[in-house]
């Protein structure tokens, strides 16, 4: 049995024929498979979806009750037979509920992987490595100038400039679902005490992770508070927000922005931001080259990102590798503007 | 290494002048000796060790990576220290440890010889993070450009023991890199380092903008009048040694010693003395416009070719010092004397004096500034840029004290043009769109269009600039990034009157022409686009400027 005839790339997401469903699928189908709550990978309209409790959970909140025909939760580990496949979950570390799915048919294993990091995150449980023959991997980040390093040393340097401008707020652009959180419980966990700000796009998944035991401390929203009282804080806002008439009533902000795209310098000045913080959820060149390693795999498909390095990387390893073309992921960062005009 | 890579990170990145010398400050507090005096010389250019070439670097990083990856990685980010920095494989945990000291690295350049520097660069890569490799690698390489003047972190180093830049701008001829007598002083630890410097500099005395309205209520007998040239403050000075040989400087008006650039005016300087003037280029007796002089500055290394075909030029109008005496305490009109009888004295081409202008009454002074050929300036008229007011009786003051001095710009060249573009500022106004891309309007292939001339973003309120960033808003016809289009249409778009000091002919802009210092000088919202002014307007400007040049 070829790989292909257990998963078929489509330019609508990876079609399982044998299992009759499609993983995170970009338009509508019957039954769909999701591997985490990110926009671009979970859309709302599908008739059955399965995925972790947190990841529906997730759905809900951003597109309301009625996401989807029906919903089924799937335990992290538990093996589940549809039609002529067996699937499971797993976690892949890059936000609350994140899994990669394994695929398995006639004794040949696939792992989706979805987006992934495999650096510790307080936020969700960390990477797990499930070996296989065929690995779906990212590539966001898939080029050997992508090193993410230390997060640790990031929120140390955010705490440092706190300190030194006590008189301004640090406006800290960061994704609403799970970047946010994540660098909130980083910050708690480095010994920032102060209650913390945020954007009233951030508070849905925010609230939902605290109610998820996730210890955040004291996090309040923007709204209501007094200007001259959010100086010497740090307030959590979606990305487009910090270029936003929202900002301006802040003072004197200095413009910090969490992404592995700051990395890059021109990336960051373009984005006029001051202080970039690198930190990510997705994977950096190690992390991706690392992991298709330790899979296994002979085969390695690679999806949304920089996906030529990756398949290049693969091939010059031994393995074989392809792009696979799917419209519309990697589009949650670009379009994760609320509150505000959307400009990103 | 890693510290100072963290500060330089920051501060590529931080626009505004007050955090940068918070930034400076703490870093150079918190940091020990001699590491932070290397860290102040790298800031201020004063290390001098030989700068590792771009093939060395691309070398070693070809040696370390695939080159498919690397031309991958080179395009996308754009830069090649920046690749190599982001690229380089990454150290084990015990070699990062070794991160190299700044000290250690500047002190090893000073020594190395040309065979080990690439080896040497290796072993430091691999002993540095990300953001401690782009730093190296921009050091040694020599392409620090951070936006940080040699003046600004003076100034955050004086801020250490509460003094201000022009004393620690006072002491820097004397002192040297890593500067340990320094901090210790300012860290009252020991006494002032001595200024054991023949030829130092003195901070400058600075004048306050004059309108017509204040004139008249100044008593014009009090006064002498100077034209304002339109070159580079500068500062002269000549002295003697323990040798006795004379050691000439010339300085910027911010300290800054610029004599590497400007041998054939130093070798004027025969007398002790510290003369402030105006560095001009002169040829066959007239004074060359701005545009001219411009072609002299920011050059590398000054050839002979340049020397000859741009000779400097000191134009003089205050004495500071003669010899031992320092004058700055004497009257205006008694320096401006002994001014006058040492510019006899040096009698070199190289170095007149500034003429002053004759008046009795401020209507004189008025038609002289608006007319300064005729009013004495003569075939000079044309790099004057106004009227400098003296007070007879003024000493010579450091800094900017109100009274005393006044200058009076000539009226600047006024167009109406249209927005085009805006593009969101930084820092403070990084929610605003603040820099402004204006057009004037000129045949085109159908039809009138509006071709871009020039960008400019202050000169307006705090005001004017929200009613422009809502124009902005509301009117956008498409988005670049952080730029917007706006609508600029005859009927509909926004005219603004710039004003600007000069022209000059550029083919780096599609007009043809480029302005000098322009800003926003009036919001024109009764002005509909379609009377704003042509690009013809530009060009017969620009063609009577030349007229009077040749």
């Amino acid at each position: 049995m070829r790989p292909e005839d257990i998963l078929v790339p489509t330019p609508s997401g990876v079609c399982c024929k044998p299992g009759g469903f499609h993983i995170d699928p970009t338009r509508p189908v019957d039954r769909a498979l999701i591997t985490h709550g990110h926009s671009d990978h979970a859309r709302a309209g599908h008739g059955a979806v399965l995925a972790t409790q947190e990841t529906l959970d997730i759905m809900r909140l951003r597109y309301g009750e009625n996401f989807a025909g029906s919903t089924q939760a799937v335990e992290y580990g538990q093996e589940l037979k549809l039609d002529g496949a067996r699937v499971s979950f797993h976690p892949a570390g890059h936000v609350l509920g994140s899994a990669q799915i394994r695929v398995e048919c006639k004794g040949l294993r696939i792992v989706a992987s979805g987006d992934y990091k495999d650096v510790a995150d307080p936020t969700c449980l960390p990477f797990e490595l499930v070996p296989c023959d065929v690995f779906i991997t990212e590539a966001t980040f898939g080029l050997p100038v992508f090193r993410h390093h230390d997060a640790g040393g990031e929120i140390a340097k955010l705490l440092r400039s706190v300190e030194l401008f006590p008189e301004r707020a640090h406006l800290v652009g960061a994704y609403t679902l799970g970047k946010a959180q994540r660098l909130i419980a980083m910050l708690r966990s480095a010994g920032h005490s102060k209650p913390i700000y945020m954007h009233g796009a951030v508070e849905a998944t925010t609230r939902y992770y605290q109610k998820r035991g996730i210890d955040l401390g004291q996090v309040d929203l923007v709204r209501g508070a007094n200007k001259a009282d959010l100086a010497g804080h740090i307030i959590i806002c979606p990305p487009g927000a910090m270029s936003d008439l929202w900002s301006r009533r802040f003072p004197d902000p200095v413009v910090c922005f969490a992404s592995g795209w700051m990395r890059v310098r021109a990336r960051a000045r373009q984005r006029g931001v001051t202080l970039p913080l690198v930190i990510s959820d997705h994977a950096d060149w190690d992390g991706l080259t690392a992991t298709i390693a330790a899979t296994g795999a002979s085969e390695v498909w690679v999806t949304h990102g920089q996906e030529d390095a990756l398949v290049h990387w693969c091939q010059t390893n031994g393995l074989k590798a392809q792009p696979l073309d799917i419209v519309g992921y990697g589009d949650e960062e670009e379009s994760d503007v609320t509150g505000g005009e959307a400009e990103a | 290494m890693n510290r100072f890579a963290e500060l330089l990170d920051r501060l590529a990145y931080e626009p505004g002048r007050n955090a940068k010398l918070r930034l400076i400050a703490d870093y150079l507090r918190s940091t020990p000796d001699p590491e932070r005096g290397w860290a102040l010389a790298a800031l201020t250019g004063a290390l001098t060790f030989k700068h590792a070439k771009a093939g060395i670097i691309r070398g070693l990083i070809a040696e370390r990576t695939d080159p498919t990856l690397f031309a991958l990685s080179y395009d996308y980010v754009g830069d090649l220290s920046e690749t190599i920095a982001l690229m380089w494989p990454a150290g084990t945990k015990q070699r990062m440890n070794s991160a190299p000291t700044l000290s250690e690295v500047v002190e090893t350049l000073a020594t190395l010889g040309k065979a080990q520097l690439p080896a040497q660069i290796a072993r430091w890569l691999d002993g540095l993070d990300e953001t401690g490799r782009w730093a190296l690698l921009k050091l040694v390489t020599g392409g620090l450009r951070i936006g940080v003047s040699a003046r600004l972190a003076k100034t955050a180093a004086a801020s250490l023991g509460g003094k201000e830049a022009d004393e620690v701008e006072i002491l820097w001829p004397g002192l040297a890199p890593p500067y340990l007598d320094l901090f210790a002083w300012l860290e009252e630890r020991a006494e002032k380092p001595s200024s054991r410097d023949p030829a130092p500099f003195h901070p400058p005395m600075l004048a306050h903008a004059a309108e017509e309205a204040d004139l008249v209520t100044f008593d014009a007998t009090e006064f002498m009048a100077e034209w304002k040239w339109d070159g580079i403050r500068v500062q002269a000075v000549a002295g003697r040694d323990e040798n006795d040989d004379l050691i000439a400087r010339l300085y910027s008006r911010t300290g800054e010693e610029i004599s590497k650039s400007f041998p054939d005016l130093l070798q004027a300087l025969r007398f002790p003395a510290a003369m402030d003037g105006e560095l001009l280029i002169r040829r066959e007796g007239r004074v060359e416009s701005f545009n001219v002089l411009q072609q002299r500055l920011n050059r590398k290394s000054v050839t002979s070719k340049l020397l000859a075909e741009f000779p400097a030029h000191l134009r003089a109008y205050d004495l500071l010092a003669e010899g031992e005496n320092d004058l700055r305490g004497h009257p205006f009109i008694e320096r401006r004397a002994r001014l006058e009888k040492l510019v006899g004295k040096l009698n070199d081409p190289r170095i007149d004096l500034s003429p002053l202008v004759p008046f009795e009454t401020w209507e004189e002074l008025t038609a002289a500034r608006a007319d300064p050929a005729s009013g004495g300036a003569g075939a000079d008229a044309h790099a004057v840029e106004g009227i400098m007011l003296k007070r007879r009786d003024a000493p010579y003051l450091p800094g900017r004290p109100k009274g005393p001095w006044w200058k009076w710009k000539r009226d600047p060249m006024l167009i109406d043009a249209v927005l085009m573009y805006a593009q969101r500022g930084h820092g403070k106004r990084s929610s605003y769109y603040s820099d402004y891309t204006f057009g004037v309007w000129s045949k085109g292939e159908s039809g009138d269009e509006l071709v871009p001339v020039g960008k400019a973003y202050f000169g307006f309120t705090d005001e004017e600039l929200i009613q422009i960033d809502r124009f902005v808003r509301r009117n956008t016809i498409d988005r670049f990034g952080p730029v917007r289009e706006v609508a600029h249409e005859p009927e509909r778009g926004l005219v603004l009157e710039v004003a600007f000091e000069g022209l000059q002919r550029s083919s780096r802009h599609k007009s043809g022409i480029a302005m000098r210092f322009p800003r926003i000088n009036r919001l024109r919202w009764d002005k509909p686009p379609a009377e704003a002014d042509r690009l013809e307007t530009l060009e017969n400007m620009l063609e009577r400027r030349e007229r009077a040049t040749v």
